[in-house]
């Protein structure tokens, strides 16, 4: 194939864009509890709009009587026996159907707790929802649990019908309760539903047009409703994200293969691939088709799966980000999530899963479970595991960086699957709040840099000292005691001919790190540096001991990779509750009345070491005892 | 993005799932409009090339016109193309109404297929409008070992995240086409300029909508001669797809227990 064959899909700058006479296609999900008439509505609308196929009605007919049942519109859309034997909607399932203004994929999808991850499958695919309640039950707890899903799968257009008006005799009352109540909850998870419509499924009322049996409701009818509903636009003005799904080499060319997520690419753009951070500049934007003479595209949009080749021969994989320069995804390895959990095995802490992320597949554990959300209230609660079809705030750790996105502002890339063995066991969207983008940490500025070999070893500075050099790091909730033991500390080795130095959080604030606020970016860079300072103490000589809470593991293993193998995480361990006591410097009491925001241990998390190499616990031992058993491990390891 | 440019991204990346992710596939070509959208469609996702092998159940009872078809595509367009009988008639389970006889012959040759040439997994063209339990597939629709879809318990699949591990010896049904229409696939058809068998248009006042074998397929009412007169007669026909097909119609189950069995 030439670069002159084009590919009259894609849109091209200059090849001008292909025409069809396809309509438009909105994708409807119907959702809600149990019994309270999804797939009922569907049949009626159905009926009612002229878009049953010829002898369906007789089918459907034919098929009830057999079951002695009275005529059920449901076995439109439940095509399976044990369905129509039960009565219920086990699997998500579509139907197509038309108004003047354009095409409807309409998903039903099961309302019974038992098929949620039917429903989530049904629901995800949708451009829109209609949320369906009986007015003679009123908002149950699926109507709540499909709302609050609907919000997490990123659904935002919603109507709701409240159904069965026949068996409440058309109430007014009833109706304006139920939907001031449901009103409600939606808008305490950031939800504005369109409509609210009275309507009987069964007797055909504001289906398609108005109904005399409520004629003080003025809004829309169901099909109404749905014409007023917007399709997804592509997120063509979004930074852009094309995670690499595969790489080709059929012929001479090599083809870097993915689906453009967001934004568009361009012949000519200078890409940088997360996280390798590897460069690289687009050559051409390849497609394949038989219409010799168009031109080859120069540029993609969000949407079009395409190829393009760079013009150098970097090294790149599957499940690498390409973005341009300017607006790279953030590179992190612990992230927060809202999970929604369908496991068959509960979520459990410090166990490991596969997270597919986009084109991503990467282990990640489980670091902790920080609340359990009643999806019904809204409420959280604490808990050791993720049950099946709870909602889940959790915090996930990786072995490696990651490229991701917040969902918030990327929706794309911000969410992810988790993989239980073989199945997929939930979902999740992300959040950073609370967590530094590493990215800045670990890209490397300058390059022409070489390493000065230094004229002296390290075992010679050991034994002129008479010990070894290195880093105790001292890591602990505010109020542990840190300061106190490194001062203590400090002192004692000093008494005894180490040459020793504390490095201590507000002292470095004072000096190296003035130009760094408390922003999450910076807390890590704060960690960054005083990790590089204290490993060149160690490695002249000295043993330097550094005092900072340093909650986040991932600055303290990048700490430990600076500090190398004479780097020892001592964990100083006392629980909230007795640093709360303390309260040495009435810190506490400014984050309990919420003077300072993210403060770690109430407002902000602190992750503990998972294997320090020492612990000494201050509320159960005297400051004189932790010094003596600090001493004594010094004086085992770095003694000559 | 029009509906089209949705349509085939999707089913574009559909194809590079799988075949990053399952090893030893192939694709079923019936010879009929879907399939030839679908092997266009892994020529687009693959720059031109059909990257495993495209395999005919053959039942040796298509229409001539089929079969000639057949021949000059799998070489025009470089295909690396395997045929496979299925077996005799009479070993077939007698008790079965003739067409699910029929279909359930070719779920016998296609299970015999898939054992021969030990596919992991098989790309299918079937689409959700079509018929009701095929509306409720997945994209990626495992099978257990004999081949029989449990339709009690299907995977969860959204955000295009597919199931793709599996147990060993589970086979994979992958669907790139299900959310396609059959009015798209005609409109695709003229769009892209796809090659189609001609009993497709109206002879006699007569066409078919869907091919199958000869003595179990008949052909629908219509003047549509040409893709412009489908497409037109397919915006306003009530008659379904598959209503020429008689092994849908013999039991209201009938269909759901040859899917259930493994059938397409």
């Amino acid at each position: 194939m030439t670069k002159a064959q084009a590919d009259t899909a894609m849109k091209v700058i200059e090849g001008g864009k292909s025409v069809s006479n396809a309509r438009d296609l909105l994708r409807i999900v119907i959702v809600g509890h149990v019994d309270h008439g999804k797939s009922t509505l569907v049949g009626r609308m159905f009926h009612d709009t002229g878009s049953l196929p010829d002898g369906k009605f007789e089918s459907i007919t034919e098929m009830c009587k057999r079951r002695g049942v009275p005529f059920e519109w449901a076995f439109l859309m439940d095509a399976l026996q044990a369905e129509r034997d039960q009565g219920i909607t086990i699997d998500t399932s579509q139907i197509w159907f038309k108004t003047d203004q354009r095409d409807y994929t309409i998903i039903d999808a099961p309302g019974h707790k038992e098929f949620l991850k039917n429903m989530i499958t049904g629901a995800a695919q949708s451009d829109a929802a209609l949320l369906i309640i009986d007015a003679a039950e009123g908002v149950r707890e699926q109507s709540r649990r499909h709302g609050y899903l609907l919000h997490l799968l990123g659904v935002r257009q919603v109507a709701v019908a409240v159904n069965k008006m026949d068996l409440v005799d058309y109430d007014k009352e009833t109706f304006d309760r139920i939907e001031a109540e449901y009103r409600e909850y939606l808008r305490s998870i950031g939800v504005e539903p369109t409509f609210v419509i009275p309507v009987s499924a069964r007797e055909g009322d504001n289906i398609v047009g108005p109904s005399t049996n409520t004629p003080w409701y003025k809004g829309p009818s169901i099909v109404g409703a749905l014409d007023s509903f917007q399709p997804k636009s592509d997120p063509v003005d979004r930074p852009l994200r094309m995670p690499v799904q595969d790489v080709y080499k059929f012929d001479q060319r090599r083809i870097i293969a993915g689906r453009v997520e967001e934004g568009v690419i361009k012949v000519g753009d200078e890409l940088v691939f997360s996280p390798s951070n590897k460069t690289a500049r687009v050559e051409s934007i390849e497609a394949w088709h038989n219409v010799p003479g168009r031109k080859a595209p120069t540029q993609a949009e969000a949407g079009y799966s395409i190829g393009i080749t760079l013009d150098e021969q970097i090294f790149v994989e599957r499940g690498e980000v390409i973005s341009h320069v300017e607006h790279p995804p953030i590179e992190t390895d612990v992230f927060r999530a809202r999970v929604f959990w369908l496991g068959k095995e509960p979520m459990v802490p410090g166990k490991t899963y596969r997270l597919k992320l986009g084109t991503l597949d990467a282990p990640v554990t489980v670091q902790s479970i920080e609340t359990i959300i009643d999806t019904t209230d809204l409420s959280g609660a604490s808990s050791h595991q993720v049950e099946r079809n709870q909602v889940a705030e959790v915090v996930m750790r990786a072995r490696r960086m990651l490229a991701l996105d917040e969902f918030e502002t990327s929706p794309k890339s911000g969410r992810f699957v988790l993989v239980d063995k073989y199945d997929i066991a939930g979902g999740g969207i992300i959040s950073m709040e609370g967590y530094a983008d590493q990215r800045g940490l670990i890209t490397a500025r300058s390059s022409n840099i070489t390493k000065v070999e230094h004229g002296i070893d390290d075992q010679a500075r050991a034994f002129r000292n008479g010990h070894k050099g290195g880093v105790l790091w001292f890591t602990g909730l505010s109020g542990a005691g840190k300061s106190t033991l490194a001062v203590a500390l400090e002192k004692k080795l000093f008494e005894k001919g180490y040459n020793v130095y504390v490095l201590d959080g507000d002292n470095i604030r004072h000096g190296l790190n003035a130009n760094l606020g408390f922003s999450p970016e910076d807390r890590a860079e704060n960690i960054r540096r005083v990790g590089e300072v204290a490993a060149l103490f160690a490695r002249a000589g000295m043993i330097a001991i550094t005092s900072f809470i340093s909650p986040y593991r991932s600055d303290r293993d990048r700490a430990r990779e600076a500090g190398g193998d004479d780097f020892h995480e001592i964990y100083v361990k006392a629980d909230v509750e007795t640093c709360e006591k303390r309260d040495p410097k009435g810190l506490y009491k400014k984050a309990r009345s919420g003077e300072i925001k993210d403060f770690t241990g109430i407002s902000a998390p602190y992750e503990a070491p998972d294997m320090a190499d020492l612990e000494v616990d201050t509320s159960s031992a005297s400051i004189e005892e932790c010094v003596e058993q600090l001493t004594k491990y010094v004086e085992a390891r770095f003694k000559m | 993005m029009d509906r089209l440019d949705q349509l085939e991204s999707q089913s574009i990346y559909i194809f590079r799932e799988a075949f990053n992710r399952i090893e030893n596939i192939a694709m079923l070509w019936s010879l009929g409009k879907d399939s030839n959208v679908m092997i266009w469609l892994a020529r687009k996702a693959f720059f031109g090339h059909v990257p495993f092998p495209v395999m005919h159940v053959d039942t040796e009872k298509k229409f001539p016109e089929m079969y000639e078809f057949r021949d000059r595509y799998a070489e025009e367009w470089g295909l690396n193309f395997i045929r496979e009988l299925c077996p005799p008639i009479e070993e077939v389970d007698q008790s079965l109404p003739p067409a699910a006889r029929s279909a359930s012959r070719k779920t016998a040759g296609l299970k015999a297929a898939i054992q021969k040439h030990q596919f992991n997994a098989l790309f299918a063209g079937i689409r959700r409008d079509e018929e009701a339990t095929r509306a409720k597939e997945r994209v990626f629709s495992p099978r257990g070992q004999t081949g029989q879809w449990d339709f009690r318990d299907q995977p969860p699949e959204f955000w295009d995240q597919f199931k793709t591990e599996f147990p060993p010896g589970t086979h994979v049904r992958v669907h790139p086409l299900l959310h396609w229409t059959e009015i798209d696939i005609w409109l695709y058809t003229q769009r892209e300029n796809i090659p189609v068998i001609p009993l497709y248009f109206s002879q006699d006042g007569k066409r078919y909508r869907s091919l199958g074998d000869q003595d179990i397929t008949n052909p629908v009412e219509s003047d549509a001669a040409t893709i412009e007169e489908i497409i037109e007669e397919l915006s306003t026909t009530k008659v379904s797809e598959r209503s020429g097909r008689a092994m849908d119609h013999e039991s209201e189950d009938a269909f759901e227990r040859l899917r259930a069995d493994g059938y397409l």
